[in-house]
């Protein structure tokens, strides 16, 4: 089998039984960058020779009988959010172009530890703001399986790079649908776990009561075993959480006879396409057919979901984004009249337009007469979102959704009205709101073969039992083969 | 309510440490407003007596002893500064 069409778990397998190098899996990623990276535009830094050093120092390891994980040796690209000691990081924004980490994030010294190879960092929306890649200050990546397409986003470049064969793993982050909704748009698998499951040290905050790191791969085992990586109490992330329950892929069973799946009906109801309803609907006689019930359910906080979003993380962020201000690292406006001008300047002319508008907004939620109005109402609603949520899995094992209303918008379409865009996330946001864990993978494609996909989100701290369920409809799937694979990008 | 005139976007500037151009300023209070009009349908949901939730797993004190355990990195930090000066960072005059 040739080295870029296995998995992640395959790659690692044959790796472990030397009959594959690690130098040799590193290189087959370059091979396959070399002849996509021009059209996807996925990775805004690629590390050539670090990478093949890591891979010799793993191939050395594993001459010697060490092993140091399930995937050890198996090459990740990682989101250009997550900092890596002595690695430019710039959130795809010009304020942080030259910044460069003095440490390393959590779930980086956790890959190391687990003897993976860093191949590069991938693009994204600016500071994660963005549902479509679009919004990155240096580069638009495309979507692989049609580059007149965006990837989604805001992890869009994780999500192409997997797509399109440039990488075999690679980490996301979720705030609001970032890592699933481009999983969908690529065809590719990705997980946001609960909140807490994986350590925020070292990922640049973008809300930090919703945002989550998580794994995106071909498909759900090898995500679930990153995950086992990456999951875990870190003492520098205070909200991370201590839980016995990491042996995430001992759940891939497939089994799911008797098991209660509940839909919310609003989710169908409207600004759905024709094409993506059929495809979930579709999915769901397969879970039928596999023995498990299928049940609608009315969630009649629907409505509420993304202004209730937009308003907490805009608020967040807008506190957030205050220490990048032209002293401590990035860039520093050239003309300036004393201190407070040179902030002004400095954050005017080093952040992009999407992540003004959500400053913007932050800051007038948080102010002094609308504070009560606007964002202590949407604490309040998102409490009510939660007790339906939790109301719902006390019927249901997990709820499915699709993954977005579409599939992958034409470049340029999406930002000509912020509005329209945010109103796509409706079926990813509520799961950071509630801190729940979901996971999207392929259940189709369209007519013109663009990839549509499914969301199937559990309970708090029930990743068993959404990877379960992903893990039967798989094998009734069948392999779902990427971009690269099909040849189409 | 809410509704977004020019002295409401001169006090966000402010609070958001941006500076706008007329234009800019113009854009903004109308897509604010947009965005406002929009996040309104939250005002017809009933919520009294509902707590504002603000963690998934609630919060607690997490303490530990204060003792130091990262090395000296001031140099690696300065590196990032724009500007800095004598081993600190270096910003324009703030006292006259």
């Amino acid at each position: 089998m040739e080295i870029e069409k296995m998995t992640a778990l395959e790659l690692s397998k044959a790796i472990r039984e030397r009959k594959i190098s690690s130098c040799e899996a590193v290189k087959s990623v370059f091979s396959q960058i070399d002849k996509w990276e021009d059209k996807t535009q996925s990775y805004l830094d690629i590390y050539r020779k670090e990478a093949l050093k890591e891979a010799e120092q793993t191939d050395k390891e594993i001459a010697e009988g060490i092993f140091r994980s399930p995937l050890a040796g198996v090459p990740v690209a990682v989101k250009d959010n997550i900092c890596i000691n002595g690695k430019r990081t710039t959130c795809a924004s010009k304020i942080l172009e030259n910044f460069v980490p003095a440490y390393d994030a959590e779930v980086i010294s956790r890959l190391r530890a687990a003897g993976m190879v860093m191949i590069g960092k991938t693009n994204m929306d600016e500071f994660a703001m963005g549902s479509t890649t679009e919004t990155s200050a240096y580069q638009t990546t495309r979507n692989p399986w049609n580059t007149a397409c965006v990837p989604g986003g805001s992890s869009g470049g994780s999500c192409a790079a997997v797509a399109a064969g440039e990488a075999f793993l690679a980490l996301g982050s979720d705030t609001g649908g970032s890592i699933r909704q481009p999983s969908a748009f690529c065809g590719v698998t990705g997980i946001k776990p609960t909140y807490g499951t994986v350590s925020r040290y070292g990922l640049i905050a973008y809300a930090s009561s919703l945002d989550q790191i998580g794994p995106v791969g071909k498909n759900t085992a090898d995500c679930a075993a990153l995950l086992e990586i990456l999951a875990g109490k870190d003492q520098k992330d205070s909200t991370s959480i201590k839980r016995g329950d990491l042996d995430f892929s001992s759940a891939l069973t497939g089994e799911v006879k008797g098991m209660k799946i509940g839909v919310p009906e609003e989710f169908l109801a409207e600004g759905i396409t024709e094409e993506v309803k059929a495809s979930f609907l579709e999915a769901l006689k397969a879970y039928e057919t596999m023995g498990a019930s299928v049940e609608f359910f009315s969630l009649k906080t629907v409505k509420y979901m993304i202004p209730a979003y937009y308003i907490i993380a805009c608020a967040e962020a807008s506190s957030n984004l205050e220490r990048f201000d032209g002293v401590k690292y990035g860039f520093r406006a050239s003309d300036y009249e004393g201190l407070h001008d040179m902030y002004k300047r400095t954050r005017s002319l080093g952040f992009g337009e999407e992540v003004k508008r959500r400053i913007m907004l932050g800051s007038f939620v948080l102010s002094s007469g609308y504070y009560d109005a606007y964002y202590l109402k949407a604490l309040r609603t998102k409490a009510l979102i939660q007790r339906e949520f939790t109301a719902a899995f006390q019927k249901y094992d997990v709820i499915l959704a699709p993954a977005a209303p579409y599939t992958a918008p034409r470049i340029g379409e999406s930002l000509k009205d912020p509005l329209t865009m945010y109103l796509g996330d409706i079926y990813t946001v509520a799961v950071n709101l509630c801190g729940l864990p979901g996971i999207s993978l392929p259940c189709g494609r369209d007519r013109e073969g663009l990839p549509i996909g499914m969301q199937i989100i559990g309970g708090l701290l029930q990743e068993k039992k959404l990877l379960c369920a992903a893990s039967a409809y798989e094998a009734y799937r069948g392999r779902f083969e990427t971009a690269a694979e099909r040849g189409m990008a | 309510m809410g509704k977004i005139d020019d002295a409401t976007i001169e006090n966000v500037s402010i609070l958001a440490k941006l500076f706008l151009t007329e234009e800019e300023k113009e854009k903004a209070r109308e897509e604010m407003q947009k965005m406002l009009d929009y996040v309104e349908t939250l005002m017809e949901l009933d919520t009294d007596g509902v707590n504002p939730e603000t963690h998934i797993f609630g919060s607690e004190n997490v303490f530990r002893e204060d003792e130091v355990t990262n090395t000296d990195q001031r140099e690696a930090m300065l590196s990032n500064a724009p500007k800095q000066k004598e081993g600190q960072y270096q910003v324009p005059k703030t006292i006259g």
